[in-house]
């Protein structure tokens, strides 16, 4: 990124209120030398080797990886409106589980995050439930319509503070009215994260346009649907000088983009999902609806692209882009089923199986591309920062070398529809902790951390 | 589709009808059912595949031999009865047969089903079943080239070629040069009792 | 075989036995008593979300005259409509007792979803899904041109495949169930296939199917094909942008009385017009085409009842899931 990184909040959301000292010991730092980690009032207040402090809980970190709290940049959450799919409650208590300190919630609730009072009302679910932070994305049109702006400014300046507005699910394909989104969000450090889909060349489509729809008879989703739209966008951002983010990148193609815009100075940033990063649409032969995901599952070409672009800087960010469904939305015909996969409590394993394990990056990678990217990008203060003394202890414990086996039934999320289910997966986040206070302990959910009254 | 286990192999065998026994017992048979008959008027014969098709061929040839007024494939057909067995479910899918009647049908002829082996007899009640669905003969009967008892039925043959006292661990095999190969080349017409009690 | 789902699963010796099967249902159907008691007592439901009355009636003649109960369930006005599921209606319908369900559905895949899911036990046949495959349609495809090649050589058609033989299939090719499940078939059998069609009707993945791809039917009719098959093509395509118009597209890729005289002139007696039905004649086929000598398009629909009967019979008769090959002579002993 090029754009200066001006942090714009500066509340903590949540702190330790039971005054318990915690004593990380023997953590690799993000992969690499051993050290202490003191945690106390919220902050790590001493980064060490053989520190000692009397009267803390001492957890042995032997084997483990300490990285900043994970950052998610791209969640469904589901409340308001659906709360048969996903709670705020449920979801954060995946998100915890799967080593995230914050999350933001896409704004297509219902009613809509598209206005002040929407996003608060998320905000504070998220504060009370006390298992992550919660920040809202607001809608970029009313009603995710395309049609006209939200009050963009109104939820930028709101309790929620939202910085990254998004009507994903839906591409703001009105030329003009992105171009007014990205450069009215200027006046408050916001992004546009756009969900990269040409409607017209995605009416109806299915799945991946190419040689398995072929044979599946099944309506395509060309790539040159989400390039043509990334193309536009970028040029767009540069001629309004607007900082853009890309949500799930799924095709080389789009890879080939960024990267050019990336070259020529444009204030772009991109995502990925743990998903694309491994599953092709060979799966959707089975036609089992739980590989059905908007953007679609694409080739192992594009999964290749996207392990590079994610491994040169390209693609700068990990989203899981978590959308869980109700059993019955996904126990049905292809054509009928929701599109969406849960990833919170899998993408720490996936990206470690995809990215770590292949040997493309390294687990100080890994930290940038979970935590201080996405924090920086949302202009999340508080999260993202390095293990380092004075940060806020926002700090997750990561067992490399554990192996476990996918099993939907035993996750916290309310989704059942996980791609990955019944696939061994390496990594286990073993504890969380958010701003001091451990949400997770043993690999289990411990207790939220009490909301501090604002001030 | 599963490809079937080999057969097992039976404890001993033993020869009971050889190519010359097989002959005398068809040429009896022909003749017994021109007796039966009082002639060749109306006669067909239908072979139960597999290996009834080529008994009554044999048994054709020998009619007509004996009354030129016969042309041996004008009496001729061949039944298949799978679709009308009682145990298909109990065994994986078969295949059916071709089912050919002599041109002239067998509405109102004296039928006379052919089969190697007698036995339960269940193939026999199928082939009733099927005949009664192909026309309506004035009289059906039955030649066998072996009868081996074990009726599970109450069917009976009307010309036997041999009947033949088995124990039911027993198997009665038919080889017959026109279906049957030994090494690539005709088998010798033979029946063989294999025994499989060890 | 439990389920018949795609003509991509069925390997040859599968093929061959259930064309060499429907050839003794056919035999059934020319006697006086068109029925065989081997489906006495099971239950075939027609479990249709998609209008085909052809299709429905081909099936249940089949499944009648196999001495099966037929039910027939349409989706339409039923409880699908009020939004029952896909899964709670085949499940309604097991536990009526169903033994098999034949399913015609608009949404690709859902046979073998239902197959697939473990929501039902009953074996599952596709009566056709979305724009993936028809496999029935193939199957009496394969035979009608089984029994032609047969014709012309003056040999049986039991137990033969279709090795050598050129077929074309023309029209609307990205969104015909049809063209995929005989692409498959007819390439199992041996055939060379040709697809010919306007660019904007093929499958951008058609590139790498195992067939050759032609814009223009004039030159692959004068390559020789021993037969054409010719699709539906429906008319509202036009508003799709996927031709100019209908009489556009039918000079450039209808079997016409231009090409039919072509034809004729060749003196190519054996190439033959197949059509799956139901036909838009003056748009994808003449009327002279389709009541020519060529044609073989009723000898289609007769062949389905025959086809259907072998299917449904090699699924359902056998007392396991696989069927089997008649015994070597060297298993049979009594």
């Amino acid at each position: 990124m090029t754009e200066s990184n001006t942090e714009t909040t500066t509340e903590t959301n949540t702190a330790s209120t039971t005054g318990t000292t915690y004593l990380i010991r023997g953590a690799s730092l993000t992969g690499g030398d051993r050290a202490d980690l003191l945690v106390r009032d919220g902050k790590i207040a001493e980064v060490g080797s053989a520190l000692g402090a009397a009267g803390a809980v001492v957890i042995d970190a032997d084997g483990l990886i300490a990285l900043p709290g994970m950052v998610d940049l791209h969640t469904h959450l589901r409340e308001p409106g659906r709360e048969d799919a996903e709670t705020v409650e449920t979801g954060t208590r995946a998100a915890a589980l799967g080593g995230f300190t914050a999350v933001h919630a896409m704004a297509n609730s219902s009613p809509v995050a598209d206005t002040a009072g929407v996003v608060e009302q998320v905000y504070t679910l998220g504060r009370s439930a006390g298992w992550a932070d919660v920040r809202p994305v607001g809608a970029v049109t009313v009603g995710l319509a395309g049609e006209r702006l939200a009050e963009l400014g109104a939820m930028a300046d709101s309790r929620a503070r939202v910085r990254v507005f998004s009507d994903d699910g839906i591409c703001v394909s009105d030329p003009v009215l992105m171009r007014r989104a990205l450069e009215y969000v200027k006046a408050f450090d916001g992004v546009i994260a756009q969900h990269a889909q040409e409607p017209r060349l995605t009416d109806g489509a299915q799945m991946n346009e190419g040689t398995v729809s072929a044979v599946l008879g099944m309506t395509g989703w060309p790539a040159v649907a989400e390039e043509s739209i990334i193309a536009r966008d970028v040029l767009l951002a540069q001629h309004v000088d607007s900082r853009l983010h890309v949500c799930h990148v799924s095709t080389a193609g789009s890879v080939e983009i960024i990267r050019w815009a990336k070259a020529r100075g444009i204030k772009v940033t991109a995502e990925v999902t743990p998903h694309h990063l491994w599953l092709t649409d060979e799966l959707v032969r089975s036609y089992d609806p739980v590989y059905k995901v908007n953007p679609p599952l694409r080739t192992d070409e594009d999964v290749q692209a996207l392990r590079a672009g994610l491994a040169d800087g390209t693609i700068d960010v990990i989203g899981t882009d978590h959308a869980p469904h109700p059993s019955e939305a996904k126990e049905c015909e292809w054509a009928q089923a929701a599109m969406g996969m849960t990833g919170l409590e899998t993408a720490l394993s996936v990206v470690q199986h995809t990215m770590i394990e292949s040997g493309l990056i390294g687990w100080a990678d890994f930290a940038r591309i979970t935590s201080a990217m996405p924090a920086r990008i949302g202009r999340l203060a508080g999260q993202g920062q390095p293990l380092a003394a004075g940060a806020a202890a926002n700090i997750t414990l990561v067992d490399p070398a554990a192996r476990w086996t996918v099993d939907p039934s035993a996750m916290a999320t309310k989704g059942r529809n996980s791609p990955f289910a019944g696939r061994q997966l390496p990594g286990r986040v073993v504890a969380t902790f958010l701003n001091g206070h451990p949400t997770v302990l043993d690999g289990a959910l411990n207790t939220p951390a009490r909301p501090v009254r604002e001030g | 589709m599963s490809t079937e286990s080999p057969a097992q192999q039976p404890a001993s065998s033993r020869v009971v009808l050889a190519e010359a026994d097989i002959n005398r017992a068809l040429t009896r048979i022909a003749h017994e059912i021109l007796e039966a008959n009082k002639g060749s008027q109306d006669l067909v014969l239908l072979g139960i595949p597999r290996r009834g098709y080529p008994l009554a061929r044999r048994l054709a040839a020998k009619i007509a031999a004996a009354d030129p007024s016969v042309a041996a494939e004008d009496i001729i057909g061949q039944l298949d009865v799978t679709m009308f067995r009682d145990d298909l479910r109990r065994h994986p899918t078969r295949t059916p047969l071709p089912t050919q009647l002599p041109a002239a049908g067998i509405d109102d002829k004296v039928v006379v089903l052919v089969d190697d082996v007698l036995y339960s007899g269940r193939t026999i009640r199928a082939a009733l079943d099927a005949l009664v669905d192909l026309g309506r003969p004035r009289i059906v009967r039955l030649a066998v080239l072996v009868d081996r008892g074990h009726r599970e039925l109450p069917i009976r043959a009307d010309h036997v070629g041999k009947n033949l006292p088995t124990s039911s661990v027993e198997k009665v095999r038919v080889r017959l040069a026109e279906i049957d190969t030994n090494n690539g080349s005709p088998a010798a017409d033979e029946v063989v009792i294999e025994d499989f009690s060890a | 075989m439990k389920h018949l789902l795609s003509t991509a699963d069925l390997a040859k010796p599968d093929a061959v036995q259930i064309l060499d099967t429907a050839e003794e249902m056919s035999a059934v159907s020319l006697r006086e008593v068109k029925k065989l008691p081997v489906l006495r007592g099971r239950t075939v439901v027609n479990l249709f979300f998609e209008d085909s009355t052809r299709t429905r009636i081909s099936f249940e003649a089949a499944a009648k005259r196999l001495s099966a109960d037929v039910i027939n369930f349409a989706a339409k006005g039923s409880s699908v409509s009020k939004g029952e599921s896909l899964k709670d209606t085949a499940q309604t319908l097991e536990a009526m007792g169903a033994d098999a369900v034949v399913i015609r559905h608009w949404a690709s895949g859902a046979p073998a979803r239902l197959a697939g899911s473990g929501w039902i036990e009953a074996t599952v046949v596709n009566a056709g899904d979305g724009t993936h495959e028809h496999p029935t349609q193939a199957l009496l495809d394969a035979f009608t041109l089984r029994r032609t090649w047969a014709k012309l050589n003056g040999t049986a058609s039991t137990g033969t495949d279709l090795a050598g033989m050129k077929v074309a299939i023309v029209g609307d090719i990205l969104h015909s169930r049809v063209a995929r499940s005989n692409l498959w078939l007819l390439r199992t059998l041996g055939a060379e296939v040709t697809m010919v069609a306007p660019p904007t009707l093929l499958p951008v993945g058609s590139r790498e199917w195992p067939c050759t791809i032609s814009y223009d039917l004039d030159a692959t009719l004068a390559a020789g094909t021993d037969a054409v098959m010719m699709l539906r093509v429906q008319g509202e395509r036009m508003n799709a942008a996927y031709f100019p118009s209908t009489q556009e597209y039918s000079s450039r890729w209808g079997f016409n009385d231009l090409r039919l005289a072509a034809l004729d002139a060749s003196g190519r007696d054996g190439t033959i017009i197949m059509h799956p039905g139901p036909m838009n004649r003056g748009l994808e086929i003449s009327s002279a085409a389709a009541d020519s000598p060529r044609s073989t398009v009723l000898d289609q629909v007769r062949n389905g009842v025959a086809v259907r009967m072998a299917a449904l019979y090699l699924l359902l008769s056998g007392g396991t899931a696989s069927a089997a090959p008649a015994p070597t002579a060297a298993q049979e002993a009594k």
